[in-house]
């Protein structure tokens, strides 16, 4: 809790909800969970250096549905927060300030991002899907 | 009347970070940023043509300088990147200050950690 008793700012039940501030929240909670996601990284690339048997158990985790699950939420999140990022590096250049612009661009990160992540899947399993 | 409102302003703000780097954390997350845009990319692809390989074909993979040298250069930025930018969220939202303070160690330990450990296997599996 802020620890001090100066007036606070208006905060967001305040304001009508719209799709900038989505994306800005999304692009946090994106950021988080593919901090978390992490920890699989390093499991497969620890599996993969120590041996058949530890790759098989990673393997089978993302096979199974429950990692399947995960990695759909994980896939997403990096394109989100891909296409998202590159938006945030144009605004750092000075780029997309203006309001129709932000939302056309926010938007596009919301298309692509949803079919980057449907291709990624369309491609895993026309490969016989995870295992 | 307590301490702190006989103190000047510039006695508050000494102590609290230096007003020569404060951009340095704004630069390097965006730096980080701009290299993880191609190795996000070329991960993805990695990721996609592992899908069928069973352990030695994915040793194999990883076993070509290139791509351990994209996948180490993609370790260091990206926990680097996450580093930075769990920082700014808990700097945001965890507002007890001790508590903050153990996030942020805690967070800093896992991503170094996590990359040191990261890269290991990578140089294990390249000289292995």
């Amino acid at each position: 809790m802020p620890q001090s008793d100066r007036p606070l700012s208006p905060h967001l039940q305040i304001y009508r909800w719209q799709l900038t501030m989505t994306l800005s929240i999304l692009h946090r909670a994106t950021g988080i969970a593919l901090a978390a996601g992490t920890i699989l990284l390093i499991a497969f690339l620890l599996a993969l250096a120590a041996g058949p048997q530890p790759y098989a158990a990673v393997r089978g985790f993302c096979a199974s549905a429950f990692g399947t699950f995960l990695l759909i939420g994980w896939s997403w999140s990096l394109c989100f927060h891909l296409c998202n990022g590159i938006r945030h590096l144009a605004w750092d250049a000075g780029w997309g300030f203006a309001i129709p612009r932000a939302y056309v661009t926010g938007w596009a990160v919301v298309a692509v991002s949803l079919l980057m992540t449907a291709s990624i899947w369309m491609c895993v399993f026309a490969q016989g899907g995870p295992r | 009347m307590n301490a702190a409102d006989l103190q000047t302003p510039l006695k508050r703000v000494r102590g609290l970070g230096s007003a020569k780097d404060g951009t340095r954390h704004f630069i390097i997350q965006r730096i980080t940023a701009l290299a993880l845009v191609p190795l996000c990319l070329w991960t993805i692809f990695l990721a996609l043509s592992l899908v069928r390989a069973d352990y030695a074909a994915a040793r194999a993979m990883l076993h070509h300088p290139f791509a351990a040298v994209w996948l180490a250069a993609f370790v260091i930025a990206m926990f680097w990147h996450a580093q930075l930018g769990l920082q700014v969220v808990l700097e945001d939202y965890v507002h007890t200050r001790w508590l903050e303070v153990l996030a942020q160690v805690v967070v800093k330990f896992f991503c170094v950690v996590g990359a040191i450990v990261s890269l290991l296997a990578i140089v294990r599996i390249v000289l292995g």
